[in-house]
């Protein structure tokens, strides 16, 4: 039995790296701190795909990997628009290749951003964001807020490790000396840890950003008795924690960027945190989904100037949420075929949009069978990242981490399938052209 | 009674997140096909724990178990996100790019019609 200290957790965007392991023949066998439930589950193991397979006559046949990269090759190579959708479960290195790919298919790409803070991403486009890391919350936040978030069951470390829960160098008392704020449609496990439960109507975030706004301004005799289901008293309760608090820590989940008004919800929050600046220091954050969506958002926009729905048809990059995100893409059935990546549109996309996923080939690569196994033409298991591959991964505060290889593996890791994919694309364009 | 007219809204949950590299478990089935809705809202019904409910919206139609979370106010069912949910949801985002996965019309009513298994869930998509 080896003890393995500092392993970084591959699932949610607290990407937590100070985990402690215990590993017995290649195999975790515990672990002892510092993961939450749902790290725990992942870091201890599932069950695997077992073999790389192509579907024959409506049945999954195992193959090699040789068998099912070719084939894969030859998918994406006959498509006349494909879709390479995913790349949040993997690691940066993997993601650099995968816009290699696209570009050299000229695909469509889209990355799961735009089923989680797709809306953030336009509307710090739009407004900017005044953030920070999650090192300076711990360090300063003496109010913290989450508005449409449950982080006590999506993000289970976060108010330990971060934010409500944890002492730093100007918040050493820890909760003690902090005040922790939730606001939402229902009474989550987060809103019975709080101070103060502030119960929105489903939909109505804007208006409750506006009226805080505009108490924060100056401007409370413009705000009714009531907005969005919030009584005006406790607004202006809110407001008064907003001015007497040091530092003013807002994260915001998908209770704002599924519903209403979307993006705009966002940028109403982030010129809420703008407002809170007239009387202290406030910042505010996306709490991130998968452990490295902010790292595809990031490899991105620095390989091709944008974070997500992204088209490299025209030769160059074009961006376009709404039309080039996924789901907008397969509920138009607007692509050929499909490479789904580190991700799983079975589960988590809509319905409506899954019935095209249904009627063209399907690429899934990933280490575990999902609801996406049952599109998918070719099946190509992988390495775990952060268990038995290594890799860069994006901290949902833009933060680098380095993720580790706790394991062996005869899996191959997600950068050198695609770039076997890449390489037999290139060798049938030149066939092609002979 | 006849159905209820509802705003129904998806979300994590801690046993989904431990399951997601498990989806085709009975621990996940057990988690994510299920609806959670205020208690005066099951009696409404005149459904209790663990019944059949159908949860009809425009774009299709999901049957779930029920469970009682008064958390959730009146008129407010919540459904992990996941497959069933996402079932009744949109494909359409208007040009938004984000689909609505929670404030959907919603219509629920007790029935006796079986939940669907996640494979066999992913077999109505295939015309
Ligand atoms: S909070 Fe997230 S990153 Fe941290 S252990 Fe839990 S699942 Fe892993």
């Amino acid at each position: 039995m080896v003890e393995i200290t500092d392993v970084v957790c591959s699932l949610c965007g607290c990407v937590c790296d100070d985990i402690v392991l215990e590993v017995e023949n290649n195999k975790v066998v515990k672990v002892k701190r510092g993961a939450c439930s749902v790290g725990k589950s992942k870091l201890l193991g599932h069950e695997r795909i077992k073999s790389p397979m192509i579907r024959e006559n409506g049945e999954l046949k195992e193959c090699s990997y040789d068998e099912a990269i070719k084939k894969s090759a030859e998918i994406l190579y006959k498509s006349r628009r494909p879709l390479l959708y995913g790349w949040s479960s993997t690691v940066c290195e993997a993601d650099k290749v995968g816009v290699e790919l696209t570009e050299d298919l000229g695909a469509v790409m889209d990355n799961t951003a735009s089923v989680c803070h797709g809306p953030s991403v336009l509307a710090i486009q739009d407004v900017g964001l005044p953030s920070c890391t999650l090192g300076e919350v711990k360090n300063r936040a003496d109010l913290v807020i989450y508005w449409g978030a449950n982080p006590a069951q999506a993000h289970a470390n976060h108010m330990k490790r971060y934010s409500y829960v944890s002492k730093g160098y100007w918040t050493a008392e820890g909760k003690k000396g902090k005040k922790l704020v939730v606001v939402d449609v229902r009474k989550t496990m987060t809103a019975k840890m709080a101070d103060v439960f502030v119960q929105v109507e489903q939909g109505q975030d804007y208006p409750v950003f506006s009226a805080l706004r505009a108490i924060l301004q100056g401007h409370e005799d413009v705000v009714p008795d009531k907005v969005g289901g919030v009584p005006k008293e406790q607004l202006l309760e809110l407001a008064n924690m907003v001015k007497e608090a040091k530092f003013v820590m807002t994260f915001f989940g998908m209770g704002v960027t599924h519903t209403g008004a979307r993006h705009n919800n966002i940028v109403n929050a982030i010129q809420f945190t703008r407002a809170a600046h007239l009387h202290t220091k406030a910042s505010i954050m996306p709490l991130r989904g998968h452990y490295n969506v902010a790292g595809i958002n990031q490899v991105c926009t620095w390989e091709t100037g944008f974070p997500f729905a992204i088209e490299m048809a025209r030769g160059y990059a074009w961006y376009n949420p709404g039309e080039l995100s996924a789901t907008d893409l397969l509920y138009r059935g607007d692509c050929d075929a499909a490479m789904i990546i580190a991700s799983d549109p079975g589960a988590h996309f809509p319905g409506e949009s899954l019935k095209h996923l249904a009627k063209i080939p399907v690429i899934q690569i990933d280490p575990y069978a999902n609801p996406t196994t049952e599109f998918a033409d070719v099946v190509i298991p992988v390495a775990v990242s952060g268990i038995e591959a290594e890799g860069n991964v994006y901290r949902m505060d833009n933060i680098p981490i380095r993720l580790r290889k706790i394991l062996d593996t005869d899996y191959l890791p997600d950068e050198e399938i695609l770039e076997r994919i890449l390489t037999e694309v290139r060798a049938l364009r030149e066939k092609e052209g002979e | 009674m006849e159905g209820m007219n509802v705003n129904l809204i998806s979300g994590r949950t801690t046993v989904q997140g431990q399951n997601l590299d498990s989806k085709l478990t009975e621990k996940y089935f057990g988690e994510v096909a299920r609806c959670d809705m205020n208690g005066s809202d099951m009696e409404k019904l005149g459904v209790a724990k663990d019944d059949n409910v159908k949860v009809t919206t425009a774009y299709g139609a999901v049957v779930v178990k029920a469970k009682q979370d008064d958390g959730n106010p009146e008129g407010l069912i919540f459904i992990p996100m996941g497959p069933w949910c996402n079932a009744v949801v949109s494909g359409d985002t208007h040009g938004a790019g984000m689909p609505s996965f929670k404030g959907i019309d919603a219509e629920i009513e007790k029935t006796e019609e079986e939940v669907l298994q996640v494979k066999e869930l992913m077999r109505t998509y295939m015309g």
